[in-house]
């Protein structure tokens, strides 16, 4: 195997791993904390038996997700050294201060999972919101060094490509910085609560009337339905900033190749990189001039106007695009409809037809996730640091990169179905009613 | 002189670490050694010491590689570059450790399933160490050499760790990180276990000391600007004979229970080391090859992490004092 492919496949394969447990680590403290909450203000010990079985999630989550974040700190320079002596002073700024938020999160949540007996009620929430908090402040410096990397700012080079001046709050405030850190907060709390709520729904449909999983369904329905809006919402605003700063990767995501007013928006189709066409797909005309300009004579940037050189692999950024915004769409209809369902009974929705949905589309959220990195990702090659640093040029010379590759992917194939078998066991034994307040 | 003070900041975070989350995987390796009539005690106490402060502690490991890789790029990409094989061994320890760790913690708690992970949590513990200290070996021995004609090693991507000092150096970081965590399990524990932490605590310092002359033997071949430096500085008698002396106290208060001063010696101990090595390697962030002056970024950058380090270091004390005073009040505050 070719050592850049290995390379490559290597720091996707962490990401992708990494990426699912960060969201979930970024999301379940909210429900563990709301749960939580409602028990002391209920008095309902059903709550604070929901919030400790959510925090036993959020225990081994946020393990997986620190000891797999950790590797990829050691990986950045392990397989892109070059990329780092690049780019490790602009974007360090980011990284520190993930540091502290990450240490931040680690004492709260060490408070809050083995300081259930040993410290007042409020001063046990406070540490949960404490973790909530850190950990979704540490999941937004992260996507901000990221969208460094796909919009980067704040420094300038010399004649000779080397590196002059820096100005590290700059390169923070880069200009995807914003609408990237939104979409991805808000896609942690949609996925996460489509996941939790398939779970539960599983469950229910088991026993019907256990009130443990009603109430965790009645509250993932309802971050599921605020996270599922913010999805378009912030998506749009990521679209936007995107036909600005990366048309290249607008375009790849579209299959879009002629410059052109009144673009259309094109749904599915297989891009033929050869012949420069997409063949296939539905044409919704001027859609994307307006979505990506707010105009329908605005002209879309095609990848006939970018050389092929700097092109990224059009087919797997379409098909993961598309592929996001459908997941996105099943989210939207799955949890409006749980909420009319809601409204409609004043109850729980347990329509059996509703909870097989809620319980089947669980993942699409978790997919959706990794495919919208895919778009970030893979949409920004064959940039490492977009129109800086080609990812080719920063690969290790070390060779023999298969044997890396290999033990990480035994070790990271091994590890996820370990951990879903360990999260699944947390929730399959659903307590007695009402259950024992320990 | 900013790049003084990041590399400071380096040292600080890495004994820390050392003095905290070395701790955490020492209680990994007298997890393996768990043995005798109160082996399921012992495991107890370990689980019960590390369990709400490990992945706290980890994160001093963070600090030291996000403060090398933004003030010290040249020198964060020649470590991922040459040492990439004993540091991706660390990062399959570090996993195995916390993944182990946890899911002991939360599987069931049936005889069979509780070894396995206890069996990948000690295996993770023993390889974290042992990897880091080598990596820290290969540095500190000045082998990790640019070849001026192809930009990567001069000597491979083998030899620099895989020799008899840096291996030794591994070996040593592992009995120290266990002799620490056996003093520290002697102060926690409150029944016969104490016992147990003392012996292996005792053998764990023995060993460590030899291993520490064997480094010093070794290193006069291996290393020689680093130890030359150890050996032959105007501080180094005084150094050395503080050194020694701490190391016999930590062992003798060990040996006489006065589990307290043991506790205060080794981490003495243990900072000693880390100051030691730090000093000896000063101005050399890489030795022999790259100094600290030489491998940093521009003031701005350095200027601006040193704010967060301390706005963030300031910050974080009262977070620290309340996770240290909820789960080791009785032993750390009070004590």
């Amino acid at each position: 195997m070719e050592d850049l492919l290995a390379a490559r496949t290597q720091m996707a394969l962490s990401l992708a791993f990494h990426i699912l447990f960060s969201v979930v680590g970024m999301a379940m403290p909210l429900f563990m904390v709301l749960a939580e909450w409602l028990g002391h203000r209920t008095g309902d010990p059903t709550w604070t038996e929901l919030a400790r079985r959510w925090a036993k999630g959020t225990a081994i989550t946020f393990a997986v997700g620190a000891v797999s974040g950790t590797a990829l700190s050691f990986e950045l320079g392990l397989l892109w050294p070059r990329f780092m002596e690049f780019a490790g002073p602009i974007f360090g700024l980011p990284f520190s201060l993930e540091g502290f938020a990450f240490f931040f999160e680690a004492i709260f949540l060490g408070i809050y999972l083995y300081g259930w007996n040993r410290v007042p009620h409020r001063a046990h929430l406070a540490a949960g919101i404490g973790v909530f908090i850190s950990g979704m402040a540490s999941g937004a410096f992260v996507v901000t060094a990221n969208a460094w990397m796909n919009t980067p700012a704040g420094f300038t080079l010399g004649p000779d490509g080397e590196v002059t001046s820096i100005d590290p709050v700059a390169a923070m405030l880069n200009p995807n910085a914003l609408s990237s850190v939104l979409h991805m907060l808000a896609a942690s709390l949609a996925s996460v609560s489509f996941a939790v709520l398939a779970i539960h729904a599983a469950m229910l449909r088991r026993e019907p009337h256990n009130d443990f999983h009603r109430k965790a369904v009645a509250l993932a329905l309802g971050v599921a339905v605020v996270g599922s809006s913010l999805m378009p919402l912030t998506g749009h605003l990521a679209g936007e900033t995107i036909a600005h700063t990366q048309p290249a990767k607008l375009a790849a995501a579209e299959a879009h190749w002629e410059t052109e007013p009144y673009a259309g928006f094109l749904i599915g189709g297989w891009p033929d990189e050869e012949a420069e066409v997409t063949r296939g797909a539905l044409h919704v005309p001027a859609l994307l001039s307006v979505l990506a300009h707010g105009d329908p004579a605005a002209p879309v940037t095609g990848l006939k106007d970018i050389p092929k050189a700097d092109r990224p692999p059009v087919a797997v950024v379409h098909v993961a695009f598309d592929l996001m915004i459908a997941c996105g769409l099943t989210m939207l209809a799955v949890a409006w409809s749980g909420a009319w369902l809601a409204w409609r009974h004043g109850a729980v929705p347990t329509h059996p037809l509703w909870l097989r949905i809620a319980t089947f589309t669980g993942p699409v959220g978790l997919v959706a996730v990794e495919a919208g990195w895919t778009v970030t990702e893979v949409g920004r090659q064959p940039w490492i640091v977009t129109g800086v640093l080609r990812t080719a040029d920063a690969v290790t010379p070390m060779p023999g990169l298969w044997a890396p590759l290999l033990t990480f992917t035994v070790m990271y194939v091994v590890l996820g179905v370990l951990t879903v078998l360990m999260l699944l066991r947390q929730f399959r034994h659903s307590p007695a009613q009402p259950p024992e307040v320990r | 002189m900013l790049a003084f003070f990041a590399g400071a900041v380096v040292f600080v975070a890495l004994t820390l670490y050392a003095l905290l989350g070395g701790a955490d995987f020492g209680g990994g390796v007298l997890d393996l050694f768990a043995t005798g009539p109160r082996a399921a005690r012992q495991r107890e106490l370990i689980t019960h010491a590390i369990g709400p402060i490990w992945e706290a502690n980890h994160v001093w490991m963070i600090v030291v590689l996000v403060v090398i890789w933004t003030c010290f790029p040249a020198a964060y990409a020649r470590i991922g570059t040459g040492l990439h094989i004993p540091i991706t061994l660390l990062l399959v320890g570090i996993v195995c450790r916390g993944v182990g760790f946890v899911f002991r913690s939360y599987d069931t708690q049936r005889d069979e399933v509780h070894q396995r992970w206890s069996l990948l949590f000690a295996a993770g513990s023993v390889l974290s160490p042992l990897m880091l200290g080598t990596s820290v070996g290969a540095i500190a021995s000045g082998r990790l050499l640019t070849d001026p004609a192809t930009g990567g090693p001069r000597d491979g991507f083998i030899t620099p760790w895989f020799s008899p000092f840096p291996l030794t150096i591994g070996a040593f970081t592992l009995a120290l990180f266990t002799w620490l965590a056996a003093v520290y399990l002697t102060v926690e524990a409150d029944d016969h276990t104490q016992e147990d932490f003392r012996r292996r605590g005792l053998v764990a310092g023995t060993l460590a000391g030899a291993l520490a002359f064997l480094g010093l033997a070794l290193g006069l071949r291996e290393a020689p600007t680093v130890i030359g430096s150890l050996l032959g500085s105007w501080w180094s008698i005084p150094f050395h004979v503080t050194t020694l002396l701490v190391a016999f106290g930590a062992l003798a208060a060990l040996a006489t229970r006065r589990y307290r001063v043991a506790r205060v010696l080794t981490a003495g101990q243990v900072v000693a080391v880390v100051a030691g090595w730090g000093t000896a390697q000063y101005p050399w962030i890489l030795v022999d090859e790259l100094t600290f002056d030489a491998a940093a970024a521009p003031d701005a950058v350095i200027r601006v992490v040193l704010a967060v380090i301390v706005a963030g270091g300031v910050s974080l004390t009262p977070a620290f004092v309340w996770m240290y005073r909820v789960f080791k009040g009785g032993t750390v505050l009070q004590g």
